[in-house]
């Protein structure tokens, strides 16, 4: 009962607050899609000139959507490539084969080089190469293996800081002290605020995953309730250590100088650096990372297209985080009310 | 038997002595003030008997019982030195909202939310949301919310700050009325004067230590004087000395 009017009274204070609720809802869309834009835009330059191949290798080119331009023979090749605007020329005498580059941009140029390769490597022997891989395909990008991580992430670091200035903003304003001179009970007031933040975490935690496999295209190998389950976990423990914390600070400022402590280095624990190239008592750090084990889990549904039996320890250990937490944040409320 | 029984309480923070040797009692139907400057450690007393912080040593009875206790809390009314009101709700949702703590059924929220703003004059506001009101419409609410649940003791930390000469009064006119036809006991802590002299028994406190207590007509014949401000300076300038002869 007074869990309920806790709960209904956050969701009435959050709906009203439109600007939080945005942040909540749209932040992590907006930059999702700016990380998608900056890691897939790694278009490999395609214009080439060719001199002196035949019209099937032309042909073939095309195919790969290189810009072929044909090119009657010169003597300086550098030039032409400045005149014409072109990423490189392909010079073809016979069984001799020259390619000159303008490699402005090292990285591009290596990406034209290997894609060449693999088109004339296909032309002359004539028989198609298979690739396998292991995961993701021949168009996957960095973000792909980022992806999961991110939505991991953003989903832990917006249900924190808005949490966390949830509660500190009931004790700022004193009337955590009115509430706590009610009967209620420190449990209910640490559920009322699980419950009422959860609704939003798991509106939110729908809207990031919905977004990012259905308009960012994120590859999505396990099953999406997988994804939902992982992300309400994370959220959850986001939460209750968000309000946990929130007992640590005495005002907005202080809640805000938490992120360099605690979001910013779980970060280098999440993957995208790799933890196994750590110093091993490095590695002991990423034990104690909640996000570390969310974003595993989430790494292994999204991208290697596991199931849950395989991520099950992930799972536990995001549990686990989320009891201590809970438990934590009821005994916290002592040192505003001794009973 | 008192009310409310305060026994020999001292509070201190590691070796910061906050009350000492705090003693005074308030019985059924009596308006009880506590009067001391800020910084004597009113609020401190506040919330020890309310039951937010327990008293280093002594103890606080309320009602036969021994503070802190939850269950005692339905029986107190209790209004902060600050509007602790949640600004982004209207008035009606604030009351619901701590009308609801007390678990309450919704037809006695409802009857208890249109007898107490009809007695301090909200009905107009109510669905306004907090952040539009004025300072004394926020004093008004926050003490609706008190008598929200029809507790037997009200406890008032500074009901009347910041609010003007017209509210003040009607706030005291009220809050005789609640004593006398609803036979509530009110604990009030003030430190102005002139409402003092509403109260039947006054306390005095100063740095922590009661100067003195009694009838305001009392102490002013104790201490020979005419207003009680007098009372105050009188009996602390005594407590003083005695306190540093010892």
């Amino acid at each position: 009962m007074r869990v309920t009017a806790l709960f209904k009274r956050i969701v009435l204070q959050l709906v009203r607050d439109k600007r939080t609720l945005a942040l909540l809802f749209l932040a992590p869309l907006l930059i999702l899609t700016l990380m998608h834009l900056l890691f897939t835009s790694n278009e490999v330059p395609s214009s080439i000139g060719v001199i002196g191949g035949s019209f099937e290798i032309v042909e073939r080119l095309e195919d790969q959507d290189f810009e072929v331009t044909v090119i009657e023979e010169t003597t300086t090749l550098k030039k032409l490539v400045e005149e014409q605007d072109l990423d490189g020329i392909l010079k073809i005498d016979g069984e001799k084969l020259q390619l000159t580059l303008e490699n402005t941009d090292p990285s591009q140029t290596k990406m034209l080089q290997a894609k060449l390769q693999q088109v004339l490597s296909l032309t002359q022997d004539r028989t198609s190469i298979e690739m396998a891989y292991v995961y993701g395909n021949e168009n996957t990008s960095f973000f792909d293996v980022l992806s999961p991580i991110l939505v991991g992430f953003f989903v832990f670091f917006f249900v924190f800081l808005i949490s966390g200035i949830g509660l500190l903003r009931e004790r700022m304003t004193g009337t955590l002290e009115r509430l706590l001179s009610t009967p209620i009970k420190r449990w209910e007031i640490v559920m009322g605020y699980l419950l009422g933040y959860g609704l939003f975490a798991v509106i939110q935690t729908i809207i990031v995953v919905l977004y990012a496999i259905n308009v960012l295209d994120m590859v999505l190998k396990g099953s999406m309730w997988h994804v939902l389950l992982i992300n309400l976990l994370i959220a959850l423990v986001a939460l209750s250590l968000g309000i946990l914390l929130s007992s640590f600070a005495t005002s907005e400022f202080q809640m805000i100088q938490f992120i360099p402590l605690v979001i910013i280095p779980q970060v280098f624990f999440t993957g995208i650096i790799p933890i196994s190239g750590m110093p091993e008592w490095l590695q002991m750090f990423s034990n104690v990372m909640p996000i570390s084990y969310g974003a595993n889990a989430l790494k292994s549904v999204m991208y290697k297209g596991q199931g849950l039996g395989d991520v099950q320890f992930d799972i536990l250990a995001l549990m686990g985080f989320a009891v201590v937490f809970i438990v934590l944040n009821i005994v916290a409320l002592k040192k505003h009310r001794k009973i | 038997m008192s009310i409310l029984q305060v026994s020999n309480v001292t509070k201190s923070y590691g070796k910061h002595s906050i009350l000492s040797d705090v003693e005074f009692s308030a019985e059924e139907g009596q308006i009880v003030g506590l009067i001391g400057p800020s910084g004597s450690g009113k609020t401190t007393l506040i919330k020890l008997i309310v039951g937010m912080d327990v008293p280093t040593t002594g103890s606080v009875d309320m009602l036969g019982e021994r503070v802190p206790n939850l269950g005692l809390l339905k029986k107190i009314g209790y209004m902060a030195q600050s509007d602790s009101l949640y600004h982004d709700l209207t008035g009606y949702e604030n009351l619901t909202f701590f009308a609801s703590m007390f678990l309450m059924s919704k037809r006695e929220v409802k009857e208890r939310i249109a007898y107490v703003t009809q007695l301090v004059q909200l009905e107009s506001a109510l669905k306004k949301r907090v952040s539009t009101y004025s300072g004394g419409m926020k004093r008004r609410l926050s003490l609706a919310i008190a008598l929200i649940q029809n507790p037997q003791i009200l406890i008032l930390d500074e009901p009347t700050v910041g609010i003007d000469p017209e509210l003040r009064k009607s706030i005291w006119t009220e809050l005789v009325r609640l004593k006398v036809e609803e036979q509530k006991t009110i604990l009030v802590t003030t430190h102005v004067m002139d409402e003092a002299e509403k109260c039947d028994v006054l306390t005095m406190i100063r740095e922590g230590r009661v100067i003195t207590t009694g009838s305001p007509q009392e102490l002013k014949a104790i201490y020979d004087v005419t207003n009680l401000e007098d009372v105050f300076l009188k009996a602390g300038g005594e407590a003083h000395a005695r306190h540093s002869s010892l």
